[in-house]
């Protein structure tokens, strides 16, 4: 099916590239380090207060 | 040929009022509303042409009258052709009609910043300790959800059953790019961490007219909003609110160029699934996207694999009908999206709101040691879609570079104040400017003008493309009043 083959070129591409790519995700596993650090500091302070206390009516 | 898919979405938001040992939802929804700082005229929401109980299979429905008088005591529309108001317990934004799905999705975002401003303003009312915190989710986790809507324009003479045959299948399996992500599950469905959207679990029929209980995959809604010997309008409630821009764009662009390859029969075959209910749930857990689910015809295929077809269809489709640039990209980035998905969904961390949360979530279960019951994972789900940028973990990626974007603030910023200009968005926006103190009632498809007359004027807009700049744009630039508009619009 041609949709199938549209898939197998795109990953054949990735694959052409696949070197290069690692270097980048482990770069991502630093900048995933960080945003958690800064996450840290806006996170609600009593995460299961905040949880129980969040009830919505339903809608619509 | 297929008309013109003017389309645009309807929020309604989660609200809280942090600090407070109590609140009332609908109360605190009202001062929401009221408190909003940015032009806007209260005005009385007619329902002379609404018809919500209009089922568009073709019979009423007995029970359902009017809107919820309830609903009405609220309503703002903005300088930007927007509806602010409660509906039941929720502040709600319905977004202008607009053009086409960038523009779409620029209001859909503008939603968000206006909903941040009243919360803003609506907090300094409150007692010392308390604010308003404002969610564009879709579900409290506790069993109750609340609607994010899409709206499609449509030609009458497009049978009800074929977008019913054609639509349902699409709708299902497009969740694995729509959703906005979800830890846990709820409803009575079967129990898992973490799931691709916040609604499928609500979903418990194919096709029916509600949409609080028992909620429909299609929505029969028949209630055009315009002209109804010419137009229908798509009712989409199978859909997440989402943070992320090109999700949105991705969304709404494909569900729009679905519906007019339908109308034009490009669509060889409706794919239709044996069960599309348990489809949708089923689909939503599925976080490797590996499941297959039964087709009607005996054989099965996994969401990923149907969503292809549908790339090919449209791919062709737009191929040959069209130079639009943007049906052209979209085709692109849909394409990128299902190869993404499919060599590894954390590819799409960058564009989709389900993979970006799940991403930060195992980023947390694996740096502090959590289990998926923890309630700080609870936390961090509800708080991605905190609309205070501050708060907001969406946008803390964003502006870290690990999430995509496409409006920057001056943009938004213009768009909260200024409508679309291709719909009929535009006169009712303009007329907000120009004339506040005489527009006493509205609805999406008339304004109502009280000109110091006996009678009030009451100015129909039933072609959602027309009242647009091109058409009008020098009669409201040029009127004095409301009742100069009147008389150069040549209405007595």
């Amino acid at each position: 099916m041609a949709e199938r083959e549209q898939s197998r070129r795109s990953k054949e591409a990735e694959q052409d590239t696949e070197e290069e790519a690692l270097p980048v995700e482990r770069e991502s596993d630093e900048k995933l380090d960080e945003l958690l650090d800064e996450i840290d500091q806006v996170l609600e302070e009593n995460a299961e207060e905040f949880v129980r206390n969040y009830i919505q009516k339903g809608g619509e | 040929m297929a008309i013109h898919k003017v389309l645009g979405t309807e929020t309604e938001y989660g609200i809280s009022v942090r600090g407070a040992r109590d609140f009332n939802p609908a109360l605190a929804s009202t001062q929401l509303v009221n408190s909003y700082p940015g032009r806007r005229v209260r005005v009385q929401w007619s329902y002379e042409e609404e018809s919500p109980g209009r089922d568009a299979r073709g019979f009423g429905h007995e029970g359902y009258g009017v809107a919820d008088p309830e609903g009405a005591l609220v309503n703002a529309v903005l300088s930007n052709g927007a509806r602010l108001y409660v509906d039941h317990a929720h502040p709600e934004f319905s977004g202008p009609e607009c053009f086409d799905p960038v523009e779409a999705t620029l209001y859909d975002k503008v939603g968000e910043l206006v909903m941040h401003r009243a919360a803003t303003a609506a907090s300094e009312l409150l007692p010392p300790g308390q604010r308003m915190s404002i969610y564009k989710n879709n579900s409290d986790g506790k069993g109750n959800s609340y609607g994010a809507h899409e709206n499609y324009l449509l030609s009458r003479e497009t049978p009800f059953g074929e977008v019913i045959r054609f639509a349902t299948t699409f709708l299902v399996t497009r969740q694995i790019f729509t959703g906005a992500g979800k830890v846990g599950s709820e409803n009575g469905r079967p129990e898992v961490p973490f799931q691709l959207t916040q609604r499928a679990d609500f979903f418990e029929e194919e096709v029916g007219l509600e949409t609080t209980l028992k909620r429909p995959i299609i929505n029969t809604r028949d209630e055009p909003h315009g002209d109804p010997s010419k137009y229908r309008r798509l009712h989409v409630i199978i859909g997440d609110a989402n943070l992320s821009e090109p999700q949105i764009l991705l969304k709404m662009g494909t569900m729009a160029l679905l519906l007019a390859a339908l109308e034009d029969s490009a669509l060889p075959d409706s794919l239709d699934l044996a069960n599309p209910v348990d489809a949708c749930w089923q689909v939503s857990h599925d976080l490797d996207l590996h499941r297959p689910l039964p087709l009607d015809d005996g054989g099965s295929a996994t969401a990923l694999e149907l969503q292809w077809r549908y790339h090919e269809w449209l791919g062709k489709y737009v191929e040959a009908e069209t130079d639009d640039e943007q049906a052209h990209a979209l085709i692109a980035a849909w394409g990128q999206v299902l190869a993404d998905l499919e060599e590894d969904p954390m590819r799409c961390a960058d564009r989709l709101d389900w993979v970006a949360k799940k991403r930060l979530l195992e980023g947390y279960i694996e740096r502090d040691g959590l289990g998926w019951d923890n309630p700080k994972l609870r936390a961090l789900d509800l708080q991605y879609h905190d609309v205070d940028p501050e708060r907001s973990l969406h946008r803390r990626l964003v502006g870290r570079g690990a999430m995509q974007g496409m409006f920057g603030d001056a943009e938004l910023a213009k768009a909260e104040v200024e409508p679309p200009e291709r719909t009929r968005a535009y006169f009712r926006g303009r007329c907000v400017s120009r004339f506040p103190g005489s527009l006493v009632a509205a609805n999406w498809d008339s304004l109502v003008f009280d000109t110091g007359e006996t009678h009030l004027k009451r100015i129909p807009m039933m072609e959602p493309l027309k009242g647009d700049r091109s058409r009008v744009g020098a009669i409201l630039d040029s009127a004095d009043d409301a009742a100069g508009l009147i008389a150069l619009l040549g209405g007595q």
